[in-house]
């Protein structure tokens, strides 16, 4: 597609669907009514999180990688505390 | 200027800790950034009210996880994005018209009258059966005309990737309004 085809398109997406913003910054939209209420009314309503650790899955896949080496080659053990 | 600067790191920095009133004080400031910049994804008010709520509600979530030594202005539009992205996920249509999702565009006496309204449903169901990393980046970028750099930051991905995104969009609602009958 070229810049031209591009450009046709946007102009048929503009008239279609024009811009949100007003070239005259006042009419703006703005929000119609108070948010702000609403906003501490979800914040109080979250349940306060409690104090946990969360451990991402590749940590646990990595542990389970390295349990099943030591499982199954336990002789390996011995080499990687070496190189550890 | 650099009082004000100041002034702003120090209610970013509040912010962080907990206190409230200094996350009002950002909201205040920065709700009708927030606001707009959601309408131009969603072009539809009321749902961009409800968005801006759900967007303050994330960044009170997240506030411990905000450098403040950045700017809290795009940050913030990051997680409004995020957000928006969110909600066009779950409102996705999936098969045939959209309704009248596009219907409550705010601004639609600035719509060209010679357009007619059929070929405008089927631009606005064009739009609307994009994948929504793709619709965004398209509402964005050829609607908005916001700049690239911009729209890369509020979606967290490189310029090229938006450039990327941009012309798969622009083949995807090309192809689309073709079998409609349409050539731009």
């Amino acid at each position: 597609m070229n810049t031209r085809e591009t450009h046709r398109l946007k102009t048929l997406l503009q008239t279609a669907l024009p811009p949100t913003r007003d070239p005259d910054p006042e009419r703006n939209p703005v929000p119609t009514r108070d948010l702000w209420p609403e906003i501490r009314r979800r914040i109080a309503a979250e349940p306060a999180s409690p104090a946990r650790v969360s451990i991402p899955w590749f940590d646990w896949a990595l542990a389970g990688g390295v349990a099943l080496v030591a499982v199954s080659l336990p002789a390996a053990v011995p080499l990687f505390f070496y190189y550890l | 200027m650099a009082g004000d600067v100041l002034l702003e790191q120090q209610i970013v920095l509040e912010f962080r800790g907990g206190d409230t009133a200094a996350f009002e004080a950002l909201f205040r400031r920065y709700q009708r950034d927030v606001f707009r910049w959601i309408l131009r994804i969603v072009r539809d008010h009321a749902i961009a009210e409800d968005l801006t709520i759900e967007t303050f509600f994330r960044i009170h979530r997240a506030r411990e996880r905000f450098d403040a030594s950045r700017e809290f202005a795009p940050w913030a539009r990051r997680i409004a994005t995020r957000a928006a992205l969110d909600w066009i996920r779950v409102h996705r249509p999936e098969h045939g018209m959209p309704g009248d999702f596009f219907e409550d565009a705010p601004s639609p006496p600035a719509a060209d009258p010679v357009l007619s309204g059929e070929i405008r449903r089927h631009v606005a169901t064009a739009l609307a059966l994009l994948p929504p990393k793709l619709r965004i980046a398209a509402v964005l970028a050829l609607i908005e005309e916001r700049p690239q750099k911009e729209i890369a930051d509020a979606l967290g991905i490189t310029v090229a990737a938006v450039k990327l995104r941009v012309f798969r969009a622009t083949r995807k609602l090309r192809n689309h309004l073709d079998q409609q009958g349409i050539r731009p």
